[in-house]
């Protein structure tokens, strides 16, 4: 199957000739310099790599130019916490680092519990520049890692269209993911996360693999393994990985495509990247003992037995004896591969599925079974708004570059619609994972594009020719001149040619009009500080989150214990400096729950709960004043709902009035005294939010609250930042007894 | 035995120091001779840096001439004194004021009293008499009481001092006015005859005191100034010879008035600002010299939005705001950084070398640095660091690494405590430089491109497989 793409390349290459011919040749010292044609082909083709590189980097710079060089979110802020660590006090220390600043009192282990790809990567990066004498600050280093990585993804796409199409795919592919908006939604500046440098991870693991497929090299099988080691240390998709090569060799050994190329290329990436992996101390053994990866392991067996009856078919030469022999082994294997897992799972030695990976092959079972999953935004089906916000019309050139790719079967193109195809699910499955379906939408799409301006150009082309070249030269390629011929048994195909390149190149300028507003308009805010506009059409910036985490970091005592809702722990670590007592890394769901069943409690019960906590101050997030939707009043229900699923005392319906969750007076007597409730309306009732509205009126749910006369017995307030966004509470010392 | 030795020299050396300074003292005390015949202080108690401005009218009463006129503080404020001038006032019609040297001078008198000789233009001869100006200026002294205050209450301090003037010489005549705040007065010590008048506390007149005499007050009224007190200030200065100075100055800034108390209600303190939070503050100014630009203000974890920064052709004035209003004992950190013009602030001396000229203390006005540093960060390649401060600091070298420094820019870095604006005043830093260092970085660059370029037209030229390709 190595065919098609070294034929590939050859057609470029008289058909870029041409111009140069066509060029006035009158000035002698002008050719001299003149560019020979495969000059003048890898001069292009490089600039071009070298504006998508930079193109890839700048698009994502919206958010540095808006708002500042920052740290997004809520999980980067875990992420530059920990690089910042790492710099400091070196790579051993961090290994061993036991963070007792979190999931007070249980702490945690943060050299046993993260991927380290991301941080090690910086580090890296920072260790480098600081050697090179570029004194920059790590967390510049943190905000442009991801746009840094993001612009190498687009390398990797270049080489994998190459491989799987032609380099023109590959220039296409390149140019169609910088600016995919799935892809910048997780690659802004500022941005922090696994995904950025995962992506890259994974494409290149990806290309690598069917590199070494086509060639059978021992070498890219190598570095695929590597790929794959970097993968594993950068984010747990890679679990994506270790189950789509397995299912793909699988595909091969079923489609009959069995080769000695796939046997090298993924024995030596399965085996060596196992090893690898097992480096990575948050994974370990997983590989041998957990049911996500035993496809992988039944693949490699499964292969082992082709390869034996493959020898043994050389060897015997009756057609019969062999028939019998397959049949007894195949069934011998079968039997044994489901022996020995059926021991394995029911010994406990493999590990069942976890429910994050049952959740993605049934959409519907964290709903029901796991409510801290359900309740991030992220995990949630994707509607189909969203893929026509992350892709655009690459949506429809999908299904077009999976025609393409079927229509030209080899290795590459097999892998590469299984990819496109198992991600496409998933990225239905959960928001999220839009993600990890672009790459390979975006190498789909240049496909087609690639394909269809390919074709339509020739078509032009050997027209023009034609009429131009009819007398002497007769170099054309015999399939251009049989196209010519055809050409003239259709009169306006020119024209329809001319109609449908316009029209490619109109989609195409929309796509890239599309994916710059949506960077600058929908994934360049920080979500830490708040921008809105004002009544003059001003920009007006709520600061509060960092005002309260600042607060908390001067004026707390060093060893306080902050509660707050699990969604700000990483911040208040990172930026207040404090302890928490949840924080983003849910591993452990009754530790939430306590959290959420003391918000949802009365005062006193809470006191006790916080108490057992040892808790110095709560910290909520309210949206009243400024219309702030995400804040903890609509979170609420989820807290009700994580906590009730470990302590029956909360029960959902105490907090609805006929299935209606409401503030207002008519909310249910539970709700209105509920910590939660009472800490972010605390003297709400008598500030005047909106001019001609009651005092106490909710801008963000647009009522007017129920109880306006909130008395504190066991806290009092110890800060709320100018816009009431953020409001901290100082629990009270009991009360002397004497 | 040789220790013993030692130990013999040691005490004969001691004994000898012992003799000397009873010698000196016995010379320093020796002059009764000199008298007072008319004090006046005021002392300025509107905010929390004190300022007190003494004029003594001096008589050489004894025989022979006297150089120079004792100054006595209590301990306690000597260790809060931040900073002693003396002046002398010459003239009858036109007064002009001549600096005066002031030096510490030991020993210590009666009850631990510390005192500081001024050196008197010319001696005082038998019979003569002179005026002094003396300005002395007092930090940390006022006492919040209560200690704790809860958002509404007004902060009330304590100011400790004598009634009349501690000095090692007779005074006929002194008075001492004291300039508070506010009327709010909660109590004052009454030594006859003392009086309150508006603003103004009087103390006096009193006359002939004794040497040494103290008579202890105590006056508690109502301060609502701004306690803003740096704790501790570090401002980096880098000279670029390509056409800027750059500065970053990192605040400790702390509200060292009465301790907030208690809940602290946003309720309350945006809806009755007058009165909530009497003592608090959220604004301060910052002036910066002229043509300034590139400000940032910002702290470690990100940019502070709230700043504003007017620029005309004498100064900038820099607007701040913490991220949150400092009540009593709360704390912000902070950052502040720009660059200026380097022809302002660097000029080259005759002899060939350049200097930096530029102000010492803190730009933040009406507050007091606990711990200033300055690191003046000289280009790379520049020699012989030599410093001209207008007081005495102290100082060492550091070395610092900034962008493609190879071998890393010699650092002057200058320390002083207890530093009120008064203290900016211009330092120079001397040094040596030769122009042809500013070409190293650039120079670096362009042979990193050009070596860079050389290795991929070179990769693209030579080929390096070993063995060659069968279809070529």
């Amino acid at each position: 199957m190595n065919g098609p793409k070294a034929q590939e390349s050859n057609p470029s290459k008289p058909a870029s000739k041409n111009p140069d011919l066509l060029l006035p040749t009158s000035n002698f010292s002008l050719k001299t310099l003149k560019l020979k044609t495969k000059q003048q082909e890898l001069l292009i083709r490089v600039s071009i790599l070298c504006l998508v590189y930079v193109l890839a980097f700048i698009t994502r710079l919206f958010s540095v130019l808006r708002y500042e060089s920052m740290i997004h979110e809520f999980d980067p802020y875990f992420n530059y916490r920990t690089t910042l660590f790492l710099t400091e006090k070196g790579f051993y220390e961090f290994w061993n680092w036991f963070d007792s600043e979190s999931w007070y009192p249980l702490g945690r282990i943060i050299g046993g519990t993260l991927y380290p790809g991301l941080m090690v990567t910086a580090a890296l990066i920072y260790w480098t520049l600081r050697f090179l004498r570029f004194m920059v600050h790590i967390r510049e280093v943190c905000v442009l890692t991801a746009p840094f990585f993001a612009s190498n993804t687009t390398l990797v796409a270049y080489f994998f269209g190459k491989e799987i199409w032609d380099s023109g795919a590959g220039l296409v592919a390149a140019a169609l993911i910088a600016i995919c908006p799935g892809y910048i939604s997780r690659s802004v500046a500022g941005s922090y996360d696994n995904e950025g440098v995962a992506i890259f991870a994974l494409l290149l693991t990806f290309y690598l693999f069917v590199r070494a497929v086509n060639t059978g090299s021992l070498a890219w099988a190598l570095a695929s393994a590597f790929g794959y080691f970097y993968m594993v240390s950068a984010w747990g998709g890679y679990v994506f990985i270790i189950n789509l090569i397995p299912l793909y060799v699988l595909v091969l050994l079923i489609t009959g495509r069995y080769s000695m190329r796939l046997y090298v290329a993924y024995n030596c990436m399965y085996v060596l990247g196992m090893l690898l992996a097992m480096q990575i101390r948050f994974v370990g053994f997983q590989h041998v003992q957990s049911g996500e990866h035993m496809a992988a392991m039944g693949v490699f067996f499964l292969i082992q037995v082709f390869y034996f009856l493959n020898w043994v078919k050389h060897l015997l030469s009756d057609a019969k004896l062999f028939e019998i022999f397959l049949r007894i082994t195949v069934t011998g294997a079968v039997g044994l591969g489901a022996i020995a897992l059926g021991v394995g799972s029911a010994s406990g030695y493999i590990s069942p599925w976890t429910g994050r990976f049952y959740s993605l092959l049934d959409p519907t079972y964290a709903k029901d079974h796991i409510p801290i999953i359900a309740s991030v935004s992220e995990h949630q089906p994707t509607a189909w708004s969203s893929f026509m916000f992350d892709f655009h019309f690459l949506l429809f050139l999908f299904p077009a570059g999976l025609y393409f790719c079927f229509k030209r079967l080899s290795d590459a193109t097999i892998f590469i619609v299984m990819y496109g195809l198992t991600s496409m699910y998933f990225a239905g499955v959960m928001v999220r994972l839009i993600l990890v379906a672009t790459p390979a939408v975006c190498l789909i799409s240049a496909i087609a594009t690639s394909a269809t301006i390919k074709n339509l150009t020739s078509l032009l082309k050997s027209k023009s020719k034609v009429t131009l070249s009819g007398s002497s030269r007769g170099s054309a390629s015999s399939k251009a001149s049989s196209k010519a011929l055809l050409d003239y048994s259709l009169p306006f195909q020119k024209n329809a040619a001319i109609a449908l390149l316009v029209g490619a190149f109109y989609l195409l300028s929309r796509y890239v009009t599309h994916c710059t507003w949506v960077t600058s308009e929908a994934y360049s805010s920080p979500s830490i500080v708040l921008a809105a506009r004002g009544a003059h059409g001003n920009r007006v910036i709520f600061d509060d989150y960092r005002e309260a985490y600042f607060w908390l970091r001067q004026n707390t005592p060093p060893d306080s214990k902050v509660m707050s809702w699990w969604d700000y722990g990483y911040q208040i670590t990172a930026m207040g400096n404090r302890t928490v007592i949840v924080d983003n890394n849910t591993w452990n769901n009754t530790h939430i729950a306590t959290v959420g069943r003391a918000m949802a409690s009365y005062e006193d019960e809470a006191y006790e709960i916080m108490q057992s906590l040892d808790v110095d101050y709560v910290l909520v997030v309210f949206g009243g004043v400024t219309g702030y939707s995400s804040d903890d009043i609509n979170k609420f229900l989820w807290m009700v709902r994580i906590g009730g699923g470990v302590f029956p005392v909360i029960k959902e319906p105490d907090y609805l009035v006929n299935g209606e969750y409401r503030v207002d007076k008519g909310a249910s007597p539970k709700l209105l005294n509920c910590l939660m409730y009472k800490l972010c309306y605390y003297r709400f009732g008598e500030l005047r939010t909106e001019y001609g509205k009651p005092p106490g009126y909710d801008r963000a749910r647009s009522v007017e609250i129920g109880n306006k006369d909130i008395k504190l017995e066991y806290l009092e307030e110890a800060f709320t930042t100018s816009n009431w966004i953020v409001r901290i509470y100082k629990v009270k010392p009991p009360n002397n007894r004497w | 035995m040789a220790s013993s030795q030692v130990w013999q020299r040691d005490a004969l050396a001691l004994s000898l120091i012992v003799v000397l300074t009873l010698l000196r003292s016995s010379v320093a005390l020796s002059q009764p001779d000199l008298q007072i015949v008319d004090a006046e202080r005021r002392i300025d108690l509107t905010s929390h840096i004190i300022k007190v401005f003494l004029t003594l009218k001096v008589k050489n009463t004894g025989t022979s001439s006297a150089s120079q006129v004792l100054l006595a503080f209590p301990p306690y404020q000597v260790d809060n004194l931040a900073l002693l001038k003396a002046a002398a006032s010459v003239g009858k019609k036109k007064k002009k004021y001549p600096s005066l040297d002031v030096n510490p001078k030991f020993p210590d008198g009666p009850n631990g009293t510390k005192y500081f000789a001024i050196d008197l233009l010319k001696p005082l001869g038998s019979g003569e008499s002179s005026t002094v100006e003396i300005l002395y200026i007092l930090t940390h002294l006022l006492e919040p009481f209560p200690a704790e205050i809860s958002q509404s209450e007004h902060q009330l301090v304590y100011f400790r001092d004598s009634a009349v003037i501690l000095s090692p010489y007779h005074i006929n005549q002194q008075t001492t006015f004291l300039k508070l705040p506010s009327r709010e007065v909660e109590s004052y010590t009454i030594i006859e005859p003392t009086k309150l008048a508006g603003l103004e506390l009087k103390y006096g007149p009193y006359e002939d005191r004794v040497p040494h005499s103290f008579s202890p007050i105590i006056v508690h009224f109502e301060n609502d100034n701004h306690f803003a007190v740096v704790e501790e200030l570090v401002r980096e200065v880098e000279i670029s010879h390509w056409g800027s100075v750059q500065v970053t100055e990192h605040y400790k800034l702390a509200h060292a008035g009465a301790r907030h108390k208690g809940v602290f209600s946003r309720l309350e303190y945006q809806g009755r600002p007058s009165a909530s939070g009497a003592s608090s503050f959220q604004q301060l100014l910052a002036r910066l010299p002229p043509k300034v630009h590139s400000v940032y203000f910002r702290d470690n974890i990100g940019n502070i939005s709230s700043s504003h920064l007017r620029v005309d052709s004498r100064k900038s004035e820099l607007e701040i705001e913490p991220r949150y209003p400092l009540f009593g004992g709360w704390k912000a950190t902070f950052i502040i950084g720009y660059k200026l013009p380097l022809e302002d602030f660097l000029y080259e001396s005759p002899d060939g070398r350049r200097y930096l000229n530029f102000t010492f203390g803190c730009p933040l006005i009406e507050t007091s640095v606990d711990k200033l540093t300055i690191k003046v960060s000289l280009p790379e390649g520049s020699k012989d660091p030599s410093l001209v401060a207008p007081f005495p600091v102290k100082q060492h070298l550091e070395t610092s690494y900034s962008y493609l420094d190879v071998v890393g820019r010699t650092v002057v870095v200058l320390q002083k405590e207890n530093v009120v604006p008064d203290h900016n005043l211009p330092f120079q830093v001397y040094y040596k430089f030769n122009p042809i260092f500013m070409l190293a970085e650039p120079l670096m660059l362009v042979s990193t491109f050009f070596l860079l370029f050389a290795a991929c037209i070179a990769y693209l030229h030579i080929d390096l497989s070993i063995r060659k390709d069968k279809t070529s």
